[in-house]
């Protein structure tokens, strides 16, 4: 069981969040001509690095805020989370 | 090369098994090959089988990281279907299926195919009418498929919850009754024997450290045990290809988790073929051994962990109790997980890259075993001829840019939840 901080409510359980997969792909600009490639990388494309991975978690069984968590995907060490419009470096 | 029969067995307890040849050798790496496929499993074993048989290029190295068949060959549920409904898909494993009719003849190895048949449950009017609809596509493909009512699914398992209590009732099922089950180790050990008896070279415990291209080709590849040039690459590496695929600059639309699977102790026969829950994910199957072999999701976020987490096989079994409860008086015999390269339409890849000899094989999410054989034989046949066949020709990496999708599920890109 993975144990997540919220940045709202505190250290809660996993399954008390939904999964929302990397936080690090940009929706292209939709007021702008987008190329579709540019799309193709927003929609299909995805790094899915083995180690630190920033992803979006949801706390769905809580204050239903969406957040951002750095997370190990080998050992599932959980190095830092963050409110959705704060950066994780 | 010694042939397996039952006379040779019999010979052979004269000497107490002693003098049995080795199955295949162990190769040091050669400095250049004309066919170099990475990783060790049951595809890339087959892979280099299909392309001495079928094409003649025995200049062949399998390189793998463990030992062949230590991933996911050995890991998976061992079923084997074709049971999709979209032409491409159907084709293509129902020509696989051919192959493992025949299979354990061509290898000289037992690999216990046992078509006992697969039942996919349905649990409201909605999904009967998916069902027959599925049914039909594949009976179009030839296809064997059967439609069965709540009676047909009782009589065939009879120990489901059938009572009128349950949250969701059986209103029927689709069957594919030539689907089934086979060894897993048996199918990589049968392929890596014939293959290295063709001239293959399986190097095992070489790690690929990096690629040499040259040019936008492919030159060969740096491994733990040295540099080997190779006029041809072709990456079979299921969970890993994101990995290796950043050793090259390439993105692709793969994810990585883990999914789980475990097995109860062994009972008597009970359950004749495969059943898969269709309220919740979960299948389960019984192994010639007696285990009950169950799987259902993902552990839900992006994972290299070979090991499962317990909220997912708890959230998995509670489907399996409501199906069959006599499953609760059942001790766990073990659980593991496998990690698994997810595309993000549910169907693999099979194809050339935008690398000159450089040829990827990937995104077989919950399904790479059933497809070993036809994805070895497509593969060796993109490789040797450098361009795809018929069978894999909606397989390509191109079709996320195109929009020619087979998203089977249609679920989208949420791997996840696939």
């Amino acid at each position: 069981m993975l144990y997540i901080k919220c940045p709202y409510c505190g250290l809660r359980a996993q399954k008390e969040f939904s999964y929302g997969g990397d936080a690090t792909v940009k929706r292209p600009n939709i007021n702008e001509e987008v190329p579709s490639e540019d799309w193709d990388n927003f929609v299909y494309m995805r790094k899915s690095p083995r180690g630190k991975h920033i992803e979006l978690w949801q706390h769905i069984a809580g204050c239903r805020q969406w957040i951002k968590v750095q997370r190990d995907t080998a050992t599932h060490e959980i190095f830092q989370t963050a409110k959705v419009t704060e950066e994780i470096r | 090369m010694q042939k397996y029969s039952v006379f040779s067995l019999i010979k052979n307890a004269f000497s107490n098994h002693q003098n049995w040849e080795v199955a295949w050798k162990d190769p040091t790496p050669k400095s250049e090959y004309d066919v170099v496929i990475i990783g060790g499993g049951g595809h890339g074993l087959a892979t280099a089988y299909y392309l001495a048989k079928e094409h003649n290029i025995r200049n062949v190295a399998i390189i793998e990281k463990g030992w062949i068949g230590g991933g996911n060959v050995g890991r998976n549920t061992t079923i084997i279907r074709s049971n999709f409904m979209y032409d491409a898909n159907a084709r293509f494993n129902e020509f696989g299926m051919d192959l493992w009719r025949n299979l354990s003849q061509e290898l000289n190895f037992n690999v216990m195919f046992s078509p006992r048949g697969i039942i996919n449950l349905a649990h409201s009017d909605a999904q009967m009418n998916a069902y027959a609809r599925r049914g039909n596509s594949m009976r179009l493909n030839g296809i064997d498929a059967k439609l069965l009512d709540r009676d047909g699914v009782k009589k065939l398992i009879p120990m489901a919850d059938f009572s009128d209590e349950v949250r969701f009732p059986i209103f029927g099922g689709l069957m594919q009754p030539s689907a089934g089950t086979a060894r897993h180790d048996a199918v990589a050990w049968g392929y890596a024997r014939q293959a290295d008896d063709m001239g293959v070279d399986i190097i095992q415990h070489c790690e690929v450290t990096g690629f040499d291209v040259v040019n936008g080709k492919i030159k060969g590849i740096r491994t733990s045990r040295g540099d080997i040039k190779a006029k041809k690459v072709g990456l079979c590496v299921a969970g890993s290809t994101n990995i290796l695929a950043e050793k090259l600059n390439m993105t692709l639309p793969i994810e990585t988790h883990v999914l789980q699977a475990c097995v109860s102790e062994p009972v008597k026969p009970l359950l004749d073929g495969v059943v898969t829950f269709g309220a919740g994910h979960f299948y389960i199957s019984q192994s010639d051994k007696g285990e009950m072999v169950m799987g259902g999701d993902l552990d839900g976020y992006n994972s290299y962990a070979q090991r499962g987490n317990l909220p997912t096989i708890q959230h998995v079994l509670t489907g399996g109790l409501a199906l069959f409860p006599f499953l609760s008086r059942l001790k766990m015999l073990r659980t593991w997980g496998g990690i698994m390269d997810m595309s993000m339409d549910g169907s693999p890849i099979i194809d050339k890259t935008h690398i000159e000899g450089l040829y990827l094989n990937c995104g077989w999410c919950y399904g790479g075993f059933k497809s070993t054989p036809v994805s070895g034989w497509t593969f060796a046949h993109t490789i040797a001829q450098d361009q795809v066949h018929e069978l894999n020709s909606e397989l390509r990496l191109n079709r996320f840019s195109t929009g020619h999708l087979l998203d089977e599920k249609g679920l989208g890109t949420k791997t996840w939840i696939g």
